[in-house]
């Protein structure tokens, strides 16, 4: 049988020249998500018949369908699929089921993907933990009293435990990024307008956006490649051409500019971290990249602009759950006004209904100014500071996350700290620039770092060349979560 | 600037976004919001004078298309999703209005 840790480049040539099925790589993915899923809780929705199905009439076709031919995929539950329940982990979609499918799906059945089920994440992607979700949160893979990172947490856990070689999250605040890092896998945004957000579940439209997350770079560029292009069905999915990411990856990141924002890099950072960013960034140096230090005056504003702006958007985009058209209705209610109230109420969690009371007041009227055009000034001023340091560098280098992974339960009761984990990650939307993490070691008590890079507005390219050339010199990428006990609730255990 | 939060203004937020919040819940928005708002106060130190506003990212504007009629979702489909519609009349259904 197939190494579950197989990438889907080397899965996809193995079905090709036949030496495995499409169908027979599904079902070792449905087994291996039954055998773990009771640990570390990645999946909401596993559409096992669909699947194979899939698979199997992918196996009859003959020729290829596409790139990404038989490679079985985990979309967060917050990418709509049509016939298949999309609840964005909020109760107040319990029983929605899409009557369309997402771009990103169509492009990835095009492709040949075979989309095996839909993954946990914070209720509206609203959180850094996935302990926002309604239905229970995903548990780290490398210590199952932690944290995977949120929101994307089922999507990087799949992946990082080898259920699915690929999976799609999305990101708006860094929630591909951080889970990606905090898991050990490579997780990418893509610029803003790279990918169409059509049938992507609204939180904040200006920042919003789906990405790949994935083992390994090349099997990113490849998902990266397929998802992107303009879309019709969104106006703001650009119309830019999609490179062939992929080939891309040369290995040679020689020549190539890094800067350094020293000056983010202070309270808060911890030790661990510190250390093994600064590692990846002797082994960058060592490929033939140049490090410069570069100044981001104004990021340290970008944790409030995020959470003002952020809110204020998903504030609007979440007055849609009404109880009318789709979704929960709340019972006995009185009046229209009454089931508007009770409906929210009841199926929404406490932070959907924090965030959107903080944008319902940013937005209203004698604070607007103050808070949320004040916000969108500073947002300017951080785009500029990219763009001043993008003169002189090709890529900004920072930590992904300031911390590893945090334990379950430490921080929902604190939100403020929650946003924290959000620091390094939050610049990049505000900007719509690309960003990646890649893995760059593990503490000592074996919980993985991120190394986050950021690339200029439609330079994923350069990101992935440097993130491949980084990972051909790294032992990361081969390492993987200790073994798993089945059924256990403890999570995984060493073997 | 408002960086004390009281408790009736959480109370008429609520109501503005739709929300009916316990007892419990207003408490606890009070603290946690105040204490997010004061984090927030951060932003007011930095000059904004003559800095337009960002209201997205696009880098390459918006995407225009042409208005040409195609396919759409089919309405029975729709409404049978719906917490309650009346399939035969085309609508969905909600408590009494007037």
């Amino acid at each position: 049988m197939a190494d579950p840790y197989a990438t889907a480049v080397s899965l996809r040539d193995a079905i090709g020249r036949r030496e495995v099925s499409a169908e027979a790589v599904c079902r070792q993915a449905i087994d291996r998500i039954a055998a773990l899923d009771g640990s570390v809780h990645a999946f909401l929705l596993v559409d096992a018949d669909r699947a194979i199905a899939r698979a199997r009439s992918l196996d009859e076709a003959g020729a290829p369908a596409g790139p990404l031919h038989g490679i079985p995929i985990a979309l967060k539950d917050n990418i709509a699929v049509r016939g298949m329940r999309t609840t964005a982990g909020s109760r107040v979609l319990d029983n929605y089921i899409s009557p369309f499918d997402a771009t990103v799906v169509r492009k990835l059945e095009q492709a040949g993907a075979v989309i095996v089920g839909k993954t946990v994440c914070d209720e509206f992607a609203m959180g850094s933990s996935t302990e926002h979700c309604a239905f229970g949160p995903s548990r780290n893979p490398w210590a199952a009293d932690r944290i995977p990172g949120g929101s994307s947490g089922g999507s990087a856990v799949a992946v990082a435990t080898g259920m699915t070689p690929l999976a799609l999250g999305s990101d708006t605040g860094g929630s591909i990024r951080q889970p990606a890092a905090l898991c050990g896998i490579v997780g990418l945004k893509p610029t803003y307008g790279r990918v169409s957000r059509y049938g992507l579940v609204a939180f904040a439209s200006s920042l919003d956006q789906i990405g790949p997350m994935a083992r390994s770079v090349a099997d990113v560029a490849l998902t990266l490649e397929v998802v992107s292009g303009r879309d019709p069905h969104d106006s703001t999915a650009a119309d830019r051409d999609v490179p062939a990411f992929s080939r891309e990856l040369s290995g040679d990141a020689r020549g190539l500019r890094v800067g350094v924002p020293r000056h983010l890099l202070g309270e808060g950072l911890d030790e661990e971290v510190r250390a093994k960013f600064e590692e990846s960034l002797r082994a960058l140096e060592a490929l033939g990249v140049t490090l410069h230090d570069v100044e981001l005056p104004h990021s340290r504003y970008a944790i409030p602009v995020y959470y003002l702006v952020g809110t204020a958007e998903a504030s609007s985009n979440l007055a849609r759950y009404d109880g009318v058209r789709y979704g929960v209705r709340a019972a006995d209610a009185a009046s229209i006004g009454d089931m508007y109230d009770r409906t929210r109420s009841a199926g929404f969690g406490a932070e959907v209904k924090r965030r959107i009371m903080l944008g319902t007041y940013v937005l209203s009227a004698g604070y607007y100014d103050a808070y949320y055009l004040k916000a969108q000034q500073v947002r300017t001023l951080i785009q500029r500071d990219f763009e001043r340091a993008f003169d002189a560098v090709d890529v900004v280098a920072t930590p992904t996350s300031p911390t590893p992974a945090f334990r379950l339960g430490e921080r929902t009761g604190d939100p403020l700290q929650m946003y924290l984990a959000d620091i390094f990650t939050v610049s990049a939307p505000l900007a719509g620039l690309p960003a990646i993490s890649v893995p760059c070691g593990f503490t000592a008590d074996r919980l993985p770092v991120g190394l986050q890079l950021t690339g200029r507005a439609w330079d994923e390219g350069t990101l992935l060349r440097l993130a491949d050339a980084y990972e051909r010199v790294s032992p990361w990428s081969a390492m993987h979560p200790p073994g798993v006990r089945r059924g256990s609730d403890r999570g995984l255990t060493p073997v | 600037m408002a960086s004390t939060l009281t408790r009736d203004e959480v109370v008429r937020i609520a109501e503005l976004a739709r929300l009916s919040l316990s007892e419990s819940e207003i408490t606890l928005f009070t603290t946690q919001l105040a204490e997010i708002l004061r984090y927030a106060e951060a932003i007011q130190q930095a000059d904004t004078s003559g800095v337009p506003p960002t209201s997205h990212a696009m880098a390459a504007g918006p995407m225009w298309r042409d208005d040409e009629p195609g396919a759409c979702l089919d309405r029975d489909e729709i409404l049978r999703r719906a917490p309650a519609a009346s399939i035969d009349a085309g609508l969905f259904k909600v408590p009494k209005v007037l």
